[in-house]
């Protein structure tokens, strides 16, 4: 489903941010990538997502070089892409109700779908009562399950979250995580970035480990280790 | 398909509204700027109509007389300025009687006894019919003047010459104030436009840098929008219509602005350039500002945005 052909991305004459490398996820995977802060996990992600370009190699998302696409299939495929981040990037002029409705909105949903799936959504995170709140008006955690709301809300192939616990306290950050177990539990594949051990401890899947831009360890259910 | 473009040109008009009514600093200074902006584009335009009022009252000050013997019959007279009138480059003639003349000098010398008991003791009227003859260009007089030369040379000649006394325009000192009174104003012209342009583009590179420093306080959402696969047009048309709303509403207070201004100002303008009352122009032509104002704000809006949004539309 995804798959990473001998990245390497450089950036001047720094050392490379990523370098030769090679994985595939499989749909219904739920991935997570750990290593120091610097060791490439965000700049991974951001090759999927195409706001970067590699140096040298190739990303695949459903077969399709992600790189090479016009702008007009390379929208589609983020459509396909929900994205959670540790500072939760919601438009802060929107109110929690709109920030989901633009998302679908972008993915050409009717009014008639908005109407009936924004306050689905917001309910399955818990938010059904802030949904007239805007950004600024909601606690972090609050704001990072809009986040997960409106990443999840076109039913993409793929959620990925980077450092979406960053910013939270302990009870915020175990919500979060069992709402990514959750949306996993029903087929989505998830790829998290995270400095939490006990977040990664907890989840038992797949860890890939980054040291200075390599994959340095890649385990079927493992744990955090640096 | 008919309906999807309905649907999204709703949300697009409807995210623009709400984007200029949330975003209310922005907001404010922007309208605040192109307020400025087209105050002075106002300015310029002004400028622009009172330049060219002034030199039009100035090129009007040139003419041609010519000056008729006192026994020049009328018939004549009125045969030459008809012939005068037909040239392409006259733009008036006026043709003032000997008796109009005579009028006309006791009105000027009303205070000057002397003067008027020597022209009563005359018996007769000494002075002769003037036709006065205006260009339309000042740059025109000199063939007019070659045609009177001709008509006092050849041709008609007998007749002309016998009845022409004097034609003012050959005198060197006449012809050089006229040359001299064409370079001014064409001198003038040429500054007023320069001036004038400086000032058009400088009010235009202001208007886009206003709307450029709106849309990159947003260039962060921009990048969200795209991540969750928002396509470039339906993430900048709502900026569009944004600034459109700036350029229309600081329209709006620019036209507000202007008639207490020019109101304040119609006297002087008045008595200082020969005649125009800018209040009075103002409202008689307050269709043309309102097309020139309004429709520059929300042109300038929109391109500006369109660039702007461009240069964040990247990922």
């Amino acid at each position: 489903m995804i798959y990473y052909d001998k990245v390497t991305k450089l950036y001047g004459d720094a050392g490379p941010a990523l370098e030769d490398i090679n994985f595939s996820i499989e749909p219904g995977e739920f991935v997570s990538f750990v290593g120091h802060s610097g060791a490439g996990k965000t700049t991974l992600i951001k090759m999927l997502l195409a706001e970067e370009r590699p140096t040298s190699g190739a990303v695949f998302f459903q077969s399709e070089n992600i790189h090479e696409l016009p702008s007009g299939m390379l929208n589609q495929i983020r459509r396909k892409i929900g994205t959670v981040f540790q500072d939760f990037r919601l438009l802060p002029h929107k109110t929690a109700y709109e920030n989901i409705a633009f998302a679908m909105e972008a993915a050409g949903r009717s009014d008639e779908d908005i109407r009936s799936d924004v306050p689905h959504v917001l309910e399955l995170v818990d938010l059904g009562d802030r949904m007239q709140h805007f950004p600024g008006q909601l606690s972090g955690g609050e704001q990072q399950r809009v986040a997960i709301a409106r990443a999840i809300v076109n039913q993409p192939d793929v959620i990925v979250a980077d450092e979406p616990t960053g910013n939270l306290d302990p009870v915020n950050t175990f919500e979060v995580v069992q709402i990514l177990k959750k949306i996993n539990d029903l087929g989505t594949t998830i790829i998290l970035t995270t400095h939490n051990k006990g977040v990664i401890d907890s989840l038992k899947k797949r860890v890939i480990t980054l040291d200075r831009g390599r994959v340095v360890r890649d385990d079927k259910e493992g744990k955090y280790i640096l | 398909m008919k309906s999807t473009f309905w649907t999204n040109t709703k949300r697009i008009f409807r995210a623009g509204f709400l984007d200029f009514w949330r975003n209310g600093f922005v907001t404010l200074s922007s309208i605040l700027m192109m307020t400025i902006t087209l105050f002075t584009l106002g300015l310029v335009v002004f400028t622009g109509i009172i330049l060219n009022t002034t030199l039009e009252n100035l090129r009007d000050k040139a003419d041609i007389s010519i000056y008729f013997t006192t026994t020049a019959p009328e018939d004549q007279i009125l045969a030459l300025a008809k012939s005068l009138q037909a040239l392409p480059e006259v733009a008036q003639v006026t043709y003032v009687s000997s008796a109009d003349e005579l009028t006309a000098f006791r009105s000027r010398h009303q205070n000057d006894q002397l003067t008027l008991q020597a022209l009563d003791e005359l018996g007769s009227n000494p002075l002769g019919a003037v036709l006065n003859v205006k260009a339309k260009d000042i740059s025109q007089y000199d063939s007019i003047a070659n045609f009177l030369g001709g008509q006092q040379s050849v041709g008609n000649s007998a007749s002309a010459s016998s009845i022409i006394d004097k034609v003012n325009y050959f005198d060197s000192a006449h012809r050089a104030a006229i040359d001299q009174l064409q370079a001014i104003t064409s001198s003038a012209e040429k500054l007023g436009l320069i001036i004038i342009l400086i000032l058009a583009l400088t009010t235009i590179a202001i208007s886009f840098n206003t709307v450029r420093l709106a849309i990159y306080t947003s260039r962060d959402e921009i990048a969200v929008m795209q991540l969750v696969g928002a396509g470039r047009n339906y993430i900048r048309t709502p900026f569009m219509v944004a600034s459109i709303m700036y350029g229309l509403f600081a329209g709006l207070f620019t036209l507000v602005l202007y008639y207490p201004l020019t109101y304040w100002l119609g006297k002087t303008t008045e008595n200082f350039f020969g005649g125009l009352n800018v209040f009075s122009y103002y409202i008689e032509h307050f269709a043309f500002f309102f097309l020139i104002i309004i429709g520059t704000g929300m042109l300038l809006g929109a391109i500006s945005s369109f660039l702007a949004a461009r240069r964040y539309l990247k990922l």
